[in-house]
């Protein structure tokens, strides 16, 4: 028996910060592999004033998953990003614990 | 996400209905499923039993549907804890429960303790604890933790958590107190397994001597059996050899 369900209401959250006229991304664990620190239903938002709430990682990649926030939300378009240690690429980061995790990003509202 | 989409999952998640946003990766197409129907895009009728099912599994998951990945994000209402006796460790035992998620319920006919102003924040019953618990009807989302020392409180609500689907039934008290109201109980007809659903002395074994101590055993406990913990286990057939 496993939840993946939040205490944290990230949801309610972002649609405060919607309903005050900001935009809104919200960041979602779709995909774990490996000793990944959040489950499949972690969230984390982010508003174009830089506010963010919750977290996808344990802080290894929530810099580059806000900097995509910010393109969905100019963008309207979702993305959906991966991030491992195997990823070598500069501008990649990667999760210290060796895990694998997908990360959907998606603008609210 | 959609305005409308968002607006339904917020109704749903305020009226404490379970639903299932399920997420199309690769264009972000969604749709929102409940067990009385669908908010969104049409979903296929297999990738629907898929929804269905990590809903009642409590398990969100991404599932490969005719080629396309999608997330099934479960949205369940709050896991619920039950607590019987307003007293000092059910003070102490709140405000560390609320962080972790619970919807808590403090239960005490005795009206001095079973006040708004010791429990801010929680719903707080002065109905006797076998009908308050009929009313809450524990089902396998529920933790129940009786706290008040008095048999005429406890047996009752743990009469009732027993013929439940309660996933944690924890009952304050030193072994002594404990064995005396295993006896009580199966003298009520429950048998040897079902006694060995209650835990106790309740909590995990930290030497807690406070009462925020204790409530943190309490606590700990509780996500250890949830979370499937091995010491728990462990200690789940030492009580049932």
């Amino acid at each position: 028996m496993s939840t993946n369900t939040d205490a944290e209401d990230i949801i309610a959250t972002a649609s405060d910060w919607l309903a005050r006229g900001e935009r809104v991304a919200v960041a979602t664990v779709v995909e774990t592999w490996g000793s990944s620190p959040r489950p499949a239903g972690s969230q984390m938002a982010v508003s174009e004033t830089g506010r963010i709430a919750g977290s996808v990682s344990g802080g290894c990649i929530e810099g580059a998953v806000a900097d995509a926030a910010k393109a969905v939300m100019e963008s309207g378009a979702p993305q959906l990003l991966a991030f491992g240690v195997t990823n070598e690429r500069a501008w990649e980061v990667g999760l210290a614990c060796g895990g694998k995790v997908s990360v959907f990003v998606e603008r609210l509202g | 996400m959609t305005p409308t989409l968002l607006a339904a999952l917020q109704a749903a998640r305020a009226a404490k209905r379970p639903v299932v946003l399920a997420t199309r990766l690769d264009d972000g197409t969604q749709a929102l499923l409940a067990e009385d129907g669908t908010h969104g895009a049409a979903l296929p009728e297999a990738l629907v039993r898929e929804a269905l099912g990590a809903l009642a599994d409590d398990d969100s998951r991404t599932v490969e549907h005719e080629g396309a990945r999608w997330f099934l994000h479960v949205h369940n209402p709050p896991l619920r804890l039950v607590l019987v006796g307003a007293v000092h460790i059910a003070q102490a035992l709140v405000p560390m429960a609320l962080p972790l998620g619970f919807g808590i319920t403090v239960i005490d006919p005795r009206r001095a303790f079973a006040t708004a102003e010791r429990f801010p924040g929680v719903t707080v019953s002065d109905a006797w604890p076998d009908e308050a618990m009929d009313v809450l009807a524990p089902d396998r989302r529920t933790a129940v933790v009786t706290l008040t020392h008095d048999p005429k409180l406890d047996d009752p609500a743990l009469d009732r958590a027993l013929k439940s689907d309660a996933y944690y039934i924890g009952a304050l008290g030193s072994r002594k107190t404990h064995a005396a109201r295993l006896a009580r109980l199966s003298a009520l007809g429950h048998g040897v397994e079902a006694l060995a659903r209650i835990r106790g002395p309740v909590g995990l074994p930290i030497e807690a001597a406070t009462a925020p101590e204790i409530a943190l055993s309490i606590l700990a406990e509780i996500v250890a059996v949830r979370r499937g913990a091995a010491m728990v286990q462990q200690k789940a057939e030492g009580a049932a050899a």
